[in-house]
């Protein structure tokens, strides 16, 4: 072909044209002029909110997003101030974060972690965030926190219940503040060994992901330490939506109790289906048959509707609290948005301002600093009483809320009512613990 | 080796063109402006646009040619990634040897599941390639935890072998994937004026990659063997009746394909070492059809013009919302203001998806050969245009 000769040449004009476009930028680099990742020089700083708009978790992440406009809200000076009025540190003045106006970007996780990366990735990318947080289960937020280790950037960890997010895949850049499967089983059995008594014959489901195994674990060998002994443990796949034929078997076997270690959707069918097959009015070895979810929400109560009437499960904060910090919380954010928050949404807002706060301490948004001012911090007044933000694990361990379904709800939102608070002293746990071996923090990334 | 005929050679010059310079076509917005929204010019974007092109390409190979409509192929892409990270976690961090086995790995893959499904064609052979993409999903998410890590992922540790390698950095963080020394993640900023232009060293790299496969694509789709392929598109009982054993033909399209979605897939995990299941799942393989679909099945450049839409829409349509819209619209009375808000918004940001539909369709009624139809229609009329104004009177008048 004759025309190959000019084209290739044409070919040889782009390569040598591309080099030197590759070639030029190492001459004008700006990026040696940061000391960390996405520094922020102006008078703004901006921070990123991925959380899941679209998929199962889609009203856990419309709420959590609410709860994130709050706290900017309360952290550039606007609204009632929220919990600010009520943390123990005062660090924060409601003019931004040093003095730098908070803006936020948001993005969709999709519960997947693949998506979640894609956004958390663009948000450090392309809006410059310094930090991101949010997320309504725990593989995006393994996944998210990650990327934050790599990128170098701080990750507030949103709703996230799993053992590992602070267990074997905990990072140095990632925090968490909600309670984690250790804690509802440490703070469930005693509840459930006073009600039901010691000698039970527990029959669990689990679904068959990561935080189904460390839930069922932790209840497991929690309970069997109060006595009780398990029958079985069948693993439910994650996409079942009816679970008539896991809960035949349950009778057959002899158990008198049965844990659901389901969340969202599945827990929803699974605890409905418990339920119309007559489980709670049968008698088991001489005792009335019994039902319990290790982690409630407020939307799974909502979901499964008069089922959950005194069932037992544990939260991590719900808004029927009285304590100052929480009730500040309920007040800002039912006068916003009329009604009361979720413990996805307290998780999220208190995250927000424990950053903002840290940053504030620490002087700078550099993520090493910020991490140092984090590590071992203890403090008050939002919500969950006194709370230490562990360095070895950069856990937050404070009071778990063990819960019951309400027999008499007055309102969509109140169905479920607190049976008891566990005091932290009981759901600590060692760094070194066996449920949580395997992983290790590494060191802060500052990124470049 | 026949050298290619000019509009092929025109086509990897566009596509090369198109992929070189995207830093400056991506982002043709100055920073800091209203419209800086719409920049994509960022390297996670980029790279994804060219990884999932190569993905389409590839799927292109088997749906364009020979008309086998597989719903799994994200399955190879997933095991794909898996080996990626596999190769990261056991070897070295170096990209190559990681790719390599994951090519190698989906063509093995591909070839079991091609040699059970193509024993039927039409919609059973869908039905079987999205049944065993299913099988792969859940069992990577559940059953097989050790191997995939489940739900969470495959992810990198500090305690990874790495035999060829170090297991962690001297200052104590997990290493990142790169290429003899060069970071995947390195890039380079470029300021002009306003506008910020972001050289990647992982966007670079898949771009090559992609101009490669670009180019094994028109010679496979100008090969003999591409005839065969459209032969059996055409009519294969024919094809069967003549005595010729179709078989290996689409078998070979079906597993070169499938390698293609492991060179994707290793890429992917090269530019962000995790793999997850969810890449696996059905709604990832409808995906790479849809791409395929609305660039413009049966063509070359279509599927990566698809993959570069959906990609565009996923990342910077669901990012837009209400607060950006209001800012947008500031400038009407209030009520009109939140009237356009109200309107527009259930198109944007987590209505991402309705929007993209609508265009679907759209595309599907008017545009049956996809984005590319669309750009040819636009050529022709122009043309006719041209010739219609280019001689009233058969004189050419000087410009004024």
């Amino acid at each position: 072909m004759s025309k190959t000769d000019v084209s290739r040449r044409g070919l040889l004009k782009t390569g040598a044209l591309a080099g030197s476009g590759l070639a030029l930028p190492t001459i004008f680099t700006a990026q040696s002029a940061h000391a960390y990742t996405n520094e922020p020089t102006g008078s703004s700083v901006t921070l990123g909110f991925n959380v899941p708009q679209t998929g199962p978790y889609a009203d856990e992440g419309a709420d959590e997003l609410r709860a994130y406009q709050l706290a900017i809200e309360h952290l550039n000076g606007g609204g009632d101030g929220g919990m600010l009025n009520t943390f123990s540190s005062k660090a924060l003045q409601g003019n931004g974060i040093l003095g730098k106006e908070v803006k936020y970007v948001t993005g969709d996780t999709q519960t997947k972690s693949d998506a979640a990366r894609a956004s958390a990735k663009s948000m450090i990318e392309k809006d410059g965030a310094v930090m991101i947080t949010g997320g309504s289960s725990s593989g995006v937020a393994v996944a998210v926190q990650a990327l934050c280790q790599e990128a170098g950037v701080i990750f507030m960890a949103g709703l996230t219940h799993s053992n590992d997010t602070t267990g074997k895949d905990k990072r140095a850049n990632g925090f968490r503040h909600f309670f984690n499967s250790y804690m509802s089983g440490a703070a469930l059995a005693p509840v459930l060994a006073n009600a039901y008594g010691k000698d039970r014959k527990a029959y669990h489901l689990t679904a068959d992901y990561n935080w189904g195994y460390t839930t069922e674990e932790a209840v497991r060998s929690s309970t069997e330490a109060m006595g009780w002994e398990t029958v079985a443990a069948v693993k439910t796949p994650l996409t079942q939506t009816d679970f008539s034929s896991y809960i035949a078997p349950v009778l057959q076997s002899g158990a008198d109790t049965l844990i659901l270690n389901h969340y969202g959707g599945n827990m929803v069918n699974s605890l409905t289906n418990a339920v119309q097959f007559g489980l709670r009015d049968k008698q088991v070895n001489g005792k009335d048959f019994q039902i319990v979810v290790p982690l409630y929400s407020r939307l799974m109560a909502k979901g499964a509707g008069a089922n959950v009437k005194g069932i037992f499960g544990s939260t991590n904060w719900h808004w029927s609290l009285q304590d100052e910090g929480s009730k500040a919380f309920v007040r800002s954010f039912g006068t916003k948005y009329g009604f009361p928050p979720s413990q996805a949404a307290h998780t999220c807002y208190v995250q927000t301002l424990l950053y903002a706060d840290a940053v504030q301490r620490a002087g700078s948004f550099a993520p090493c600093a910020v991490a140092e001012a984090l590590e071992g911090y203890e403090f008050d007044g939002l919500g969950n009483g006194k709370t230490l933000y562990r360095a070895e694990d950069h856990q937050c361990f404070k009071d778990v809320l063990v819960v019951k379904g309400k027999e008499n709800p007055t309102s969509e939102f109140d169905l479920l009512e607190i049976v008891e608070v566990t005091p932290v002293e009981q759901v600590t746990y060692a760094p070194d613990h066996p449920q949580f071996s395997g992983g290790a923090l590494g060191t802060c990334n500052n990124g470049a | 080796m026949k050298s290619l005929t000019k509009n092929d050679l025109t086509l990897l010059v566009a596509v090369a063109f198109l992929t070189l310079f995207a830093p400056f076509i991506l982002n043709p917005f100055p920073e800091g402006s209203a419209m800086a929204q719409f920049n994509a010019g960022y390297p996670d974007l980029m790279q994804r646009f060219v990884i999932f092109g190569i993905f389409a390409i590839g799927f292109n190979i088997l749906f364009g040619l020979t008309g086998y409509l597989s719903f799994g192929h994200a399955a190879f892409l997933g095991v794909g990634s898996y080996a990626a990270v596999w190769m990261f976690k056991l070897l070295s961090m170096n990209v190559i040897p990681a790719i390599i086995l994951s090519v190698i790995v989906a063509g093995l893959f591909s070839l079991l599941i091609g040699f059970v499904s193509l024993r039927r064609s039409g919609i059973y052979f869908s039905i079987l390639t999205l049944a065993f993409a299913q099988m792969m999903f859940a069992l990577a998410y559940s059953v097989l935890t050790p191997i995939t890590g489940g739900e969470t992922g495959l992810q990198l540790a500090l305690d990874d072998p790495r035999i060829l390698g170090s297991s962690q950095t001297p200052e104590g963080n997990i290493p990142v994937p790169g290429l003899f020394g060069m970071e995947m993640r390195d890039s380079f900023d470029l300021e002009l004026g306003s506008w910020v232009f972001t050289f990647n060293i992982g966007y670079y790299f898949c771009a090559l990659v992609l101009i490669a496969s670009f180019y094994l694509a028109i010679r496979i789709f100008r090969s003999p063997f591409g005839m065969m392929l459209r032969a059996v598109k055409s009519n294969q009982q024919r094809m069967n009746y003549t005595g010729l054993n179709t078989r290996p033909y689409t078998l070979a399209a079906f597993v070169i394909s499938g390698m293609y979605a492991g060179l994707a897939g290793g890429l992917m995990a090269s530019m962000d070492p995790l793999a997850g299941a969810e890449r696996m799942q059905w709604t990832a393989s409808g995906e790479v059809v849809l791409m395929t679909i609305l660039g413009g099945a049966g063509t070359l450049i279509g599927p990566v013009l698809g993959a570069g839409f959906i990609k565009y829409f996923e990342n910077i349509f669901s990012k837009i919302n209400a607060t950006i819209l209001h800012e947008w619209f500031a400038f009407l009375p209030d009520g009109l203001e939140d009237f356009i808000v109200a309107i527009l918004y259930p198109f944007i940001g987590k209505g991402w998806h309705l929007t993209l539909g609508i265009l679907f369709m759209m595309v599907v009624i008017f545009l049956p050969g996809g984005l590319v139809e669309g750009g040819q229609r636009i050529r022709s009329w122009l043309q006719a245009r041209k010739s219609k104004n280019g001689r009233p009177n058969g004189t050419t008048e000087p410009a004024e």
